[in-house]
């Protein structure tokens, strides 16, 4: 398979008054279309930088990122819904379009065809205080892909939601991305929700954050993330990694 | 609806048996005052040329309106503090807009604004009658600044405390300044505004208030003033429950139009 995206020797230092902090450095990975790969490591490591350098919200300091191919659209999914009060959700899905000046009767048809086929059809002219913590996330994945994005970045999309919701929703947004056929980068501190939910896990190291290791995750009859945490395989890949995250109390 | 239990409908009972009281109370409170005002100025215990009475406040009020001069007085002061208030709005947030678009002008403005809006405006009124002459235009000026300084601060203070992540959002999909600004800056801190606009109408009121006591030749300021020149306390007492009433009346149409704007 073909590799949409590849990172070499990525380094992101952050200034202020105080000094320089190099949050990451020598950071290397491939992304291959389709894959879903998930990047865990301590909190304040800088796993979040790296999505921010991704989608052009920061610059790199030094290195390298290279596209598959010449223009590849990148959508990404904050940590919180950060959907907007005052507009419907279908408006509230149809902002990237409107950003882009790229709205047109063709596309915001396919927004809804995406709202209808994932539940939240009749909510299309209610605002977002009618949605449940679910329901706002789904919308939010929405809105991301109404841009029709290449690659997905999602940066601790579940970290809001109670337990419940968060096991629930991360299922609901595999289905979605993997319906919808897209390769996405989720960052996560929780090793489970890593695991479950991703081809390939980079872990990486505390401040400065180096990759320490590229787990492939095969499990057997590999389903939506909520199976996947019964199978016994699971557990020795989350054995394997906890290790490697070196995690003191 | 019938299908609460006792329980429930003796909890509404209580609720609506304590609103009422309130209400009552206040009533009271305010027939009380009245009341023993009257007595007292009646019955010599104060002195109704010093203190005034509501009779007399209430014929001084009769007197102004068969003059027809209540209403130009009235509307004078109405009329100045609208002007005031509606270009102050603008202006206010004009300027915020500009601040929050340049960071560093912002900076670099703000000693200059925290000076302006601790000093007292008032002490700027003989200077402003100087420089833009004795009139109307003095009065509005002078509630323009206060209104003015204000809501720049106020609305600045609202547009930078934006929620970053939305900002993030906006700026993920490659949102440029303006759009930033149209589509979440300011639709966020709508209601920030709208509230604002209420403490607005209250500023610009006490700025004309004060311009009027400064130079003017009618407005319920200027009675108040001549009344307290010529020692009539009836006059003055007139003037302030006239601006009593003209502030709470403008505040609740102010307030009916924000309940009116934001729906929920």
């Amino acid at each position: 398979m073909k590799n949409l995206l590849e990172v070499k020797n990525l380094k992101k230092i952050y200034h202020d008054k105080n000094g320089e902090i190099i949050a990451i450095d020598n950071i290397s990975f491939e992304v291959k279309d389709g894959e879903f790969i998930a990047i865990v490591g301590p909190s304040g490591c800088g796993k979040s930088t790296i999505l921010s350098i991704l989608s052009n919200l920061e610059e790199k300091s030094d290195g390298e990122i290279i596209f598959g191919k010449d223009e590849v659209k990148i959508g990404y999914m904050l940590q919180n819904d950060a959907l907007f009060d005052h507009r419907t959700i279908l408006k509230n899905t149809l902002i990237g379009l409107e950003i882009n000046k790229d709205l047109n009767e063709e596309k915001k048809q396919r927004v809804i065809n995406l709202l209808n086929t994932y539940g939240l059809g009749e909510f299309i002219n209610k605002y977002p205080k009618n949605l449940s913590g679910g329901m706002r996330q789904r919308c939010a994945l929405i809105r991301t892909l109404a841009i029709e994005p290449d690659i997905l970045l999602l940066d601790e999309p579940f970290s809001a939601l109670d337990y419940q919701t968060r096991l629930a929703v991360s299922d609901d947004v595999y289905k979605i991305i993997k319906k919808e056929k897209k390769t996405a980068i989720i960052v996560t501190h929780d090793l489970e929700e890593a695991i479950s939910i991703a081809d390939k896990v980079i872990v990486l190291s505390n401040r400065p954050s180096t990759i320490k290791n590229i787990y492939e995750i095969n499990l057997p009859n590999k389903s939506v993330p909520t199976k996947n945490r019964k199978l016994k395989e699971f557990s020795d890949y989350y054995n394997m990694i906890w290790k490697d995250l070196d995690v003191h109390v | 609806m019938s299908m609460y239990s006792l329980e429930h409908k003796e909890f509404l009972k209580k609720n609506k048996r304590k609103k009422l009281f309130i209400l009552f109370s206040q009533i009271f409170i305010l027939i009380f005052l009245i009341v023993m005002w009257e007595i007292a100025s009646d019955n010599g215990w104060i002195n109704s040329f010093i203190y005034s009475s509501p009779s007399k406040v209430l014929d001084t009020i009769i007197n102004l309106h068969n003059t027809n001069n209540l209403y130009i007085h009235i509307f004078t002061t109405v009329y100045e503090t609208l002007i005031s208030f509606g270009v102050g709005t603008l202006i206010g947030i004009g300027i915020a807009i500009i601040l929050w678009w340049n960071k560093t002008l912002a900076k670099i403005l703000d000693p200059f604004l925290t000076v302006l809006n601790s000093l007292p405006k008032v002490a700027l009124g003989p200077i402003i009658i100087i420089w833009v002459g004795a009139n109307t235009k003095s009065i509005i000026f002078m509630a323009l600044l206060i209104s003015v300084i204000i809501t720049i601060m106020n609305v600045y203070q609202g547009f930078i405390s934006t929620d970053v992540i939305k900002l993030k959002l906006l700026k993920s999909f490659g949102a440029n300044k303006f759009q930033i600004l149209t589509k979440a800056v300011f639709p966020t801190n709508y209601s920030n505004i709208i509230s604002m606009l209420k403490i607005n109408i209250s500023m610009s009121l006490i700025g004309i208030i004060m311009g009027e006591f400064l130079v003017s030749k009618k407005g319920i300021g200027y009675l108040i003033m001549y009344g307290s020149q010529i020692f009539n306390l009836s006059l003055v007492m007139s003037g302030i429950i006239l601006l009593a009433i003209v502030a709470t009346v403008m505040y609740y149409v102010v307030y009916t139009i924000e309940k009116l704007i934001i729906k929920d």
